[in-house]
């Protein structure tokens, strides 16, 4: 199995309290990992450790085989530069809960801001990029349309599509439907579906539980900055072996 | 029933209201202000006519040469002041807020010393800076004498700019502390570097909060540029001085000054407004207005 994220031992402390404690997990590659758990338990922390957001206070993050924040040089480990960290960031997207696009840029703009700026695309060849990405998450009119002018359905499809703009190894989801109207959340989850079924490597952070029962192939329970239980989407979700699991998904449900 | 019936009746009439004459409420107490302050204006106005003011002079000093020489001289100086102020201004922002310590309290001591001396007496500090300098250079390479460097104009741009990048420094940290930590993160997930995310994301959006303080601070630097007339520096205020001093017609040239300050102004403030809208495009405000 081709491992494209590997994390050991990850450790967050936010003062006393400790956020993340000693989480590892590992995610192969075209694989859609779900991450449940309690608000609180470090879920989210643990998905911005990966990209960098939030700088880890113990362990180590490797996502496609490159060492997260940190150059290995024989015995040493060096810090990396604003610039190269940068550089590592742009083979992982992310999709917000609060959307997060560019407000003074069109739908349209939103996507090609990245591989226009920092992959140093040629503006034709990323207009039409951006285009067919939002023709893929059903908002090919609203290309011109600026994000106040969207619902937060459509702004979050947008969000994704930007995601995707960037031709990434791997998009990180951090509660992508906790901020929408329900009558709204499923047409974000199709586009993710979508998006899984194409063979994107995903990790979601997410309290819907159907859609991790439908389309993740693991599900990873937290709590308290720890890994409770991970494993099948399948025997998580229906046949959990921790009476914690068992008890959330219970919660959930009613 | 049969009372609901009756109620409804009665009911009816009282309620048939549309037929009426409307009769507006009476505003005594706005009129008999209104009154009140258009005959002090009346008076205002009469007094200027029947003052001692030859306004012959006044027409024929407005478009003198002299003037518009001046006018000009003071749009140059309120540009070249505020093009100083304002990249001071972001410069010293930006290290405010960086993480670096150093840098931000050198940023908070700038803002300390540059805001805490009236911009006049700063003038006159860098206007006589030979007296403790007699030479300004990095000795072995170049020297000039200070006199021959520091002309009014010079002394006048750094003394202003100077303390105006104190100032407008606050206006640009709040507008980098309007942005929504969304934008950073979200900015940094498409992998740029600081320096793009500033530039791309956060200031255009910055820009809609700075713009209306900034505009107000480039039409303050308008009339504070008359501030270089006391270090010689043929701006309009001096130019009419200079007038006055040989002819006396005080007030007349003073009021040839005050009109084109508030020509500069009137325009400035039409164009603050084109700079407003254009920034805010994407915010809700120009929606609804659209």
């Amino acid at each position: 199995m081709d491992i494209l994220v590997k994390a050991i031992d990850v450790s967050k402390n936010f003062g006393p309290f400790k956020a993340l404690d000693q989480v590892s997990m590992e995610v192969a590659r075209g694989e859609v990992a779900c991450i449940i758990g309690p608000s609180g338990s470090g879920k989210s922390t643990f998905l911005r450790c990966i990209n960098l957001l939030e700088r880890m206070d113990g362990g180590a993050i490797w996502v496609n085989d490159a060492l997260m924040g940190y150059r290995r040089d024989g015995n040493n480990l060096h810090e990396l530069s604003d610039a190269e960290i940068s550089r590592q960031r742009r083979r992982i997207g992310m999709v917000f809960q609060r959307f997060n696009l560019f407000p003074h840029k069109t739908a349209l703009e939103n996507i090609m801001e990245g591989p226009v700026q920092v992959l140093g695309e040629p503006a034709d060849q990323a207009r039409e990029h951006a285009l067919s990405l939002l023709a893929r998450v059903g908002l090919a009119d609203k290309a011109n349309h600026y994000p106040v002018e969207l619902s937060g359905g459509q702004q979050q499809r947008v969000a994704i599509a930007r995601a995707m703009g960037m031709r990434p190894d791997l998009i990180l989801f951090d509660e992508p439907t906790s901020a929408l109207d329900p009558e709204l959340v499923s047409e974000v989850l199709d586009v993710m579906k979508d998006l899984a079924a194409s063979g994107m490597t995903m990790i979601v952070v997410t309290h819907e539980l159907g859609f991790a029962r439908n389309v993740a192939n693991t599900v990873t329970f937290m709590e308290a900055g720890k890994v409770v239980e991970t494993g099948p989407a399948s025997e998580v979700l229906s046949a959990p072996k921790s009476p914690r699991t068992a008890e959330f998904i219970r919660a959930v449900h009613s | 029933m049969s009372t609901a019936d009756g109620m409804s009746t009665v009911d009816r009439s009282k309620y048939e209201i549309a037929h009426l004459k409307l009769v507006p409420k009476r505003h005594i107490g706005r009129t008999i202000s209104a009154a009140v302050v258009i005959v002090l204006l009346l008076a205002l106005v009469r007094a200027f006519s029947v003052g001692q003011i030859e306004w012959s002079y006044v027409s024929q000093f407005l478009f003198a040469p002299v003037i518009l020489e001046g006018l000009v001289n003071t749009l140059i100086m309120t540009v070249a002041a505020m093009v100083i102020g304002i990249v001071l201004g972001v410069v010293i922002a930006i290290m405010r807020i960086s993480g670096n310590p150093v840098l931000s309290w050198i940023a908070i001591g700038y803002v300390w010393i540059f805001r805490g001396a009236p911009a006049l007496l700063q003038l006159m500090l860098w206007f006589n800076l030979a007296l403790i300098f007699p030479t300004l250079g990095i000795p072995g390479l170049f020297e000039f004498r200070t006199v021959d460097i520091m002309t009014p104009f010079v002394a006048a741009m750094l003394g202003l700019g100077i303390s105006q990048g104190a100032y407008t420094s606050e206006v640009v940290r709040s507008g980098l502390l309007s942005v929504d930590a969304g934008q950073y993160e979200a900015a940094r997930t498409i992998g740029m570097t600081q320096r793009k995310m500033l530039r791309r994301i956060v200031l255009p959006q910055a820009m809609r909060v700075m713009v209306p303080p900034i505009g107000n601070e480039v039409i303050g630097m308008v009339k504070l540029t008359s501030l270089a007339s006391v270090i010689q520096y043929s701006e309009i205020l001096h130019n009419a001085q200079v007038i006055y001093y040989a002819n006396t017609r005080v007030l007349e040239l003073l009021l040839v000054a005050s009109f084109w300050y508030l020509v500069v102004v009137s325009i400035l403030s039409v164009g603050q407004q084109r700079i407003e809208r254009y920034f805010a495009r994407g915010s809700k405000s120009i929606q609804a207005s659209m």
